[in-house]
């Protein structure tokens, strides 16, 4: 009965479709299954499935997005299960989110927000054109684990160095890792000003975050 | 609503026909088919017993336009109807008759074999933008009397698509006849659904050849449909002026509808060609030119007055690599023949003024064929509001809001095609990390991909083997008595 469930519960996430996600989970409630389980074996799977589609270029970017949507949608179903079980699904890591100052582009960042909640992280995503004091402000605020910055420009991408810089200054490293994204960001940058990880796409984020936070193998 | 070009106004329409009719009567046209010459006699046309020149009244044209089918369908090996000639109807398919392939390594334009064309099928197998598979290279290692007929068995057994073919003697016609019968189960079901059409060719200017004539009759007999492939060469073998060459590719057709007609009304005919330029630098005939597209252009709307079914040679290149000649000749005259409408457009994967054939070439041409069906599939209406309905109250003026959308997962692929690997659209570093790959590069690589993913499709055994008996029969008279090894096809 349970195999069932999860399979349908796989595949509305591949399909993208929170509605039915969102059915899914309220009927696992009422079948009393485990909400953790229920996330792990069920909708996790489905997020695997479209992730490793997109990576190897057979799944395309509004069906990673829906994906995630609806992994989000049912988890906020569950989550409330969790609580009243004294328990919490096991957060991944917490993770600041921000297009840094002076640049305004985010559709990257958000793919890399979306996918990062999908895969059991607490995203925290600031938006766009963010000092470093907003960042940094916010992540000690949360505890955060990682920094995402994303920058589109060349004439931006060098406030990542600033905000890893002064992370450096305060000793907040290595308690808080930085990880960098943004078209001009190559592998040279990312060495160049001594960030901790470096992603060229969303689902190749999630990977990297998980290594950061020395779950490489969840 | 599918976009259409056209380059003639009804007034000069009209003209090169009346010109056209004109030709038929002065000069005439040269029948060099004894059959073909008592065909039209008996109709009424007026022959010259020396000079082979029959006189066409336009009567008798009238008569065949009326008995001719305004459309047809070619069928797959399953018997689906999978081309349709008639209409705005657009296809595409390899060119024909290649004699030599780019060799991908040396660069070579090495003298085609077996193993080339069974390249090429297996290639072209696997594009959905290939409607019609064709006879493309002719293989030297078999004799020469069977080259035709062994091209066709090569297809049949590689293919499950219909097929674009010809014959260069009324011998091998025949027996190309006799092939498809047996894959059909008999000649009425060869003619019920037919697999393939028959490239035939007058010869310019105003010559109906012995063996093209006799194809012409053969074929209609057997209610196999024909395709007229005219060649008019501007400024050599046809008017300098394209609407000259124009009129003289329109006499030609006329007088081979009419020959086809006499010899059975109402077998399936197409009005085509591979007409060109002649190149005055050079004395070649350019396909990659845009007079050339111009000309194809022209004679399809004057084909359409008339609610024939139309075929072209576009999507070639006279360039000898894979380059970008090779592109922007082949893409922007495969885009051409789609906005004209044209229900079959050959050349595709071809090189050289259409000698030399490539498999990697077939793949980048693909690309293009895919744009060119793209953009005839026109700018549609998917939604009852344009844009209005997008904007519901999740949007929070983010870049990636539609993103989000059901509607974009469900319509995108609609909207946009997506390209194979052939083109790139890569990151710069992502480029950097397949290995810096220029178009022909990436085509190699997607062409092994292909030949590593093909399997010869399931076919009835025992027909393979009447046809596999048949050619070797054939061959045996030609004094060969083993065929080239196949890989894939090893009868008992």
């Amino acid at each position: 009965m349970s195999e069932e469930l999860y399979k349908q519960m796989a595949q509305s996430i591949i399909d993208g479709d929170s509605d039915l996600s969102i059915e899914l989970a309220k009927k696992s409630i009422e079948l009393n299954m485990h909400p953790l389980e229920t996330i792990t074996n069920g909708f996790v799977v489905g997020v695997n499935y479209i992730g490793d589609q997109f990576g190897a270029g057979e799944a395309f970017l509004p069906e990673l997005v829906m994906a995630g949507e609806a992994m989000k949608a049912a988890v906020a179903v569950l989550e409330p299960e969790l609580l009243k079980l004294g328990e919490a699904r096991e957060i991944m890591g917490r993770v600041v989110l921000a297009t840094v100052e002076g640049d305004i582009h985010e559709i990257g960042k958000t793919l890399v927000g979306t996918m990062l909640s999908a895969s059991g992280f607490e995203v925290t995503d600031l938006g766009v054109d963010q000092p470093a004091d907003k960042i940094i402000g916010k992540a000690l605020e949360i505890d955060a684990h990682i920094i995402g910055m994303s920058a589109l420009l060349t004439t931006t991408m060098v406030r990542q160095r600033e905000v890893i810089e002064e992370l450096d200054k305060e000793g907040l490293r290595p308690r808080i890792k930085v990880m960098v994204g943004g078209a001009p960001i190559t592998r040279d940058w990312f060495q160049k000003i001594k960030a901790d990880g470096y992603s060229e796409d969303a689902v190749g984020a999630v990977k990297v975050a998980k290594e950061l936070v020395g779950k490489a193998d969840q | 609503m599918q976009p259409k070009l056209t380059l003639l106004s009804d007034e000069i329409i009209a003209r090169i026909l009346d010109e056209a009719y004109q030709l038929l009567m002065k000069p005439g046209i040269k029948v060099q088919n004894t059959e073909a010459r008592e065909l039209l006699a008996a109709a009424g046309a007026v022959i010259d017993t020396e000079t082979h020149v029959a006189q066409i009244p336009a009567s008798l044209v009238h008569k065949a336009l009326e008995t001719v089918p305004r459309e047809f369908h070619l069928y797959d090996y399953d018997g689906n109807p999978a081309v349709h000639y008639g209409g705005d109807s657009v296809h595409f398919d390899p060119g024909s008759s290649g004699i030599t392939i780019l060799n991908p390594e040396t660069l070579e334009h090495d003298t085609t074999e077996t193993e080339h064309l069974i390249r090429l099928l297996k290639v072209a197998e696997q594009l959905p933008q290939y409607d019609a598979q064709s006879t493309a290279v002719i293989c030297h290692d078999v004799p020469k009397e069977i080259q035709d007929s062994y091209r066709l068995y090569l297809v049949l057994l590689h293919s499950k698509k219909p097929i674009v073919t010809g014959a260069f003697t009324n011998k091998t016609v025949q027996e190309m006849i006799d092939m498809l019968a047996i894959f059909a189960g008999s000649k009425e079901a060869a003619r019920e659904k037919p697999r393939a059409i028959f490239d035939v060719c007058p010869a310019p200017p105003l010559i109906w050849s012995n063996f093209g004539a006799g194809n012409l009759i053969a074929l209609a007999r057997a209610g196999v449909p024909a395709e007229i492939v005219s060649v008019p060469l501007s400024g050599a073998a046809a008017p300098v002026t394209m609407l000259g060459t124009v009129t003289q590719h329109t006499a030609e057709c006329f007088a081979g509808i009419v020959i086809h007609q006499l010899a059975h009304a109402g077998s399936p005919i197409v009005w085509g060609g591979a007409a060109a330029i002649f190149d005055m630098r050079k004395g070649a005939t350019p396909m990659g030119a845009v007079e050339t597209a111009m000309l194809d252009c022209s004679y399809a709307q004057v084909a359409k007055t008339l609610g024939m079914p139309t075929h072209t040679y576009l999507g070639a290149t006279d360039s000898k690599l894979v380059d970008a000649q090779a592109g922007l000749e082949s893409g922007i005259s495969a885009m051409v023949g789609a906005l004209s409408g044209i229900n079959m457009i050959s050349g595709s994967g071809m090189l050289d003024f259409l000698a030399c054939h490539s498999a990697e070439k077939l793949v980048m041409d693909a690309e293009g064929i895919a744009m060119a069906k793209r953009m005839i599939g026109g700018v549609k209406l998917h939604t009852d509001t344009l844009a209005t309905g997008f904007y519901d109250d999740k949007i929070n003026f983010k870049g990636g809001d539609f993103l989000k959308q059901k509607i974009t997962m469900q319509l995108f692929r609609e909207e946009q095609h997506l390209p194979s690997s052939v083109i790139d659209r890569d990151s710069t570093r992502a480029w950097k990390a397949a290995g810096s790959l220029d178009a022909f590069g990436r085509a190699k690589l997607r062409v092994k991909e292909l030949l590593a993913s093909y399997k010869r499709p399931e076919l009835d055994t025992e027909k393979e083997i009447r046809l596999h008996n048949y050619i070797l029969e054939l061959s045996k008279k030609a004094g060969a008595h083993e065929l080239p090894f196949l890989e894939d096809f090893q009868p008992a």
